[in-house]
């Protein structure tokens, strides 16, 4: 269902606060995909 | 006796009469009669194209994916010269030599395209453009041409045995890989802003305001996934002119490449996500455009960062060419998607741009060409090896 705006103020808040979300998503999500590409790899000394 | 010696020559000598050359033979004879064509007759005489389709099959594949495809020509040599990674070594001159040749066919596709070839030096030297995204993106193919041409000279200076000149280029490496890093950056992104002037016309799933960092960042995993495909028919068809540092070494190129080629697709996704977000295109999901929309974003980029990543994972480079080859086709199909499919989509079909099998066999024609370019220069200049001169100066 598409949401009825009225105003761009009202757009904007909408767009802009799933896009802050998805990048929350994404900080979150990057990494622990980063964790699983790199999740075997050989375990590099460090001493 | 004679006989005998004269059937002993034949039988150690190779027939030019091979599949590959065959089917290249006639596909090259009929593209040549075909260009001939177009250039006599004009674009009516063998495109489909019209008004609301002026850039058809030959930008939307030739130039588009050539250039996207030619990405791994600065994505290797970055890796190799600028970030220090060393081990991609091997994978350098492929590389470069498969960029060069792809956008050397870039500007061969677009004459056809754009016709009066002797005018090709006019929107540089003539009558700049400046205000133009075409110019930009023409300056920079030019430029990145010349650079990609001296990066692949190192090649054909050793086969031709002159050290000096060799040993001069090999000098510039450092300053031609950034300079090359800067065009590619430039050019990759301009040919996605070329379509921010058509927002009426771009199915609103495929036009965003960050269309040229979906083409530039884009252009990153399909350098990188080329890069692993041709290594792959280099394997197949050219194993007997590796050397086995390059046969020990495909392995670890095929993994670190798809470790990055996966990573930043899956970045490439929650971007085109943030894409539908900030113009708020998400109904359009539920259309048959979105369909096609998530056939492109799931099948061809989601899953394809995932098999990458179990590839990388449990090391099997089996299944990462494969998923190379998957990618390719992903960014093709992307490509494709924006130039032709999804632009003027709404439009009846019987007004839809399809393209006339002419178009596609001139297409076909220069891949052909590309090919057998490839396959002339692999097989003799040191690029699947090094040259025994200059091994231990390339271990440096």
């Amino acid at each position: 269902m598409e949401n009825a705006f009225f105003t761009l103020q009202e757009f904007m808040t909408h767009t802009k606060a799933v896009a802050y979300l998805l990048m929350a998503g994404a900080l979150i999500g990057l990494p622990l995909f980063w964790l699983f590409l790199t999740g075997r790899d050989d375990k590099k000394r460090t001493f | 006796m004679q006989q005998i010696s004269a059937s002993l020559k034949n039988a150690a000598k190779p027939s030019v009469w091979t599949p590959f050359n065959i089917v290249a033979g006639i596909i090259i004879a009929v593209g040549l009669v075909l260009t001939v064509i177009r250039f006599t007759g004009g674009l009516g005489a063998v495109t489909n194209l019209d008004h609301n389709t002026p850039w058809g099959l030959w930008i939307g594949f030739d130039l588009m994916c050539g250039v996207a495809l030619a990405a791994g020509g600065y994505m290797t040599s970055a890796a190799c010269y600028i970030f220090g990674l060393k081990r991609f070594h091997t994978a350098v001159r492929p590389a470069i030599l498969t960029a060069f040749l792809g956008y050397a066919l870039v500007v061969l596709a677009l004459h056809y395209d754009v016709g009066r070839p002797w005018r090709l030096p006019y929107p540089i030297f003539y009558s700049q453009g400046t205000s133009s995204l075409l110019f930009e993106v023409g300056l920079c193919v030019f430029l990145y041409l010349t650079v990609l041409f001296i990066e692949f000279t190192p090649a054909a200076l050793e086969w031709l045995g002159l050290k000096r000149a060799r040993n001069l280029v090999v000098k510039l490496v450092l300053v031609l890989t950034i300079f090359g890093v800067i065009l590619s950056t430039l050019h990759q992104s301009s040919l996605g802003a070329l379509y921010l002037i058509a927002p009426s016309k771009l199915h609103p799933l495929w036009y965003s305001s960050y269309l040229a960092l979906f083409f530039f960042v884009s252009s990153m995993f399909a350098g990188l996934s080329m890069v692993i495909f041709e290594s792959t028919l280099s394997h197949r068809f050219l194993h007997h002119k590796m050397d086995a540092h390059h046969v020990e070494q495909s392995g670890d190129v095929a993994l670190g490449f798809a470790k990055a080629a996966s990573f930043i697709m899956m970045g490439y996704l929650f971007m085109q996500m943030i894409g539908l977000a900030v113009d708020n295109d998400w109904h359009y999901l539920a259309t048959g455009w979105g369909a096609w929309y998530l056939v492109e974003m799931i099948g061809f980029v989601a899953l394809p960062a995932f098999f990458f990543a179990v590839g990388v994972r449990e090391k099997r480079p089996g299944l990462i060419r494969w998923t190379a080859l998957w990618a390719v086709l992903g960014i093709v199909l992307n490509r494709l998607n924006v130039s032709l499919v999804a632009f003027n989509w709404q439009l009846p079909m019987d007004q839809r741009y399809f393209p006339s099998w002419m178009e596609v066999v001139i297409t076909l024609f220069i891949v052909t060409l590309g090919v057998v370019a490839y396959r002339f220069i692999a097989t003799r200049m040191p690029i699947l090896y090094e040259h025994p001169d200059y091994r231990e100066q390339q271990e440096e």
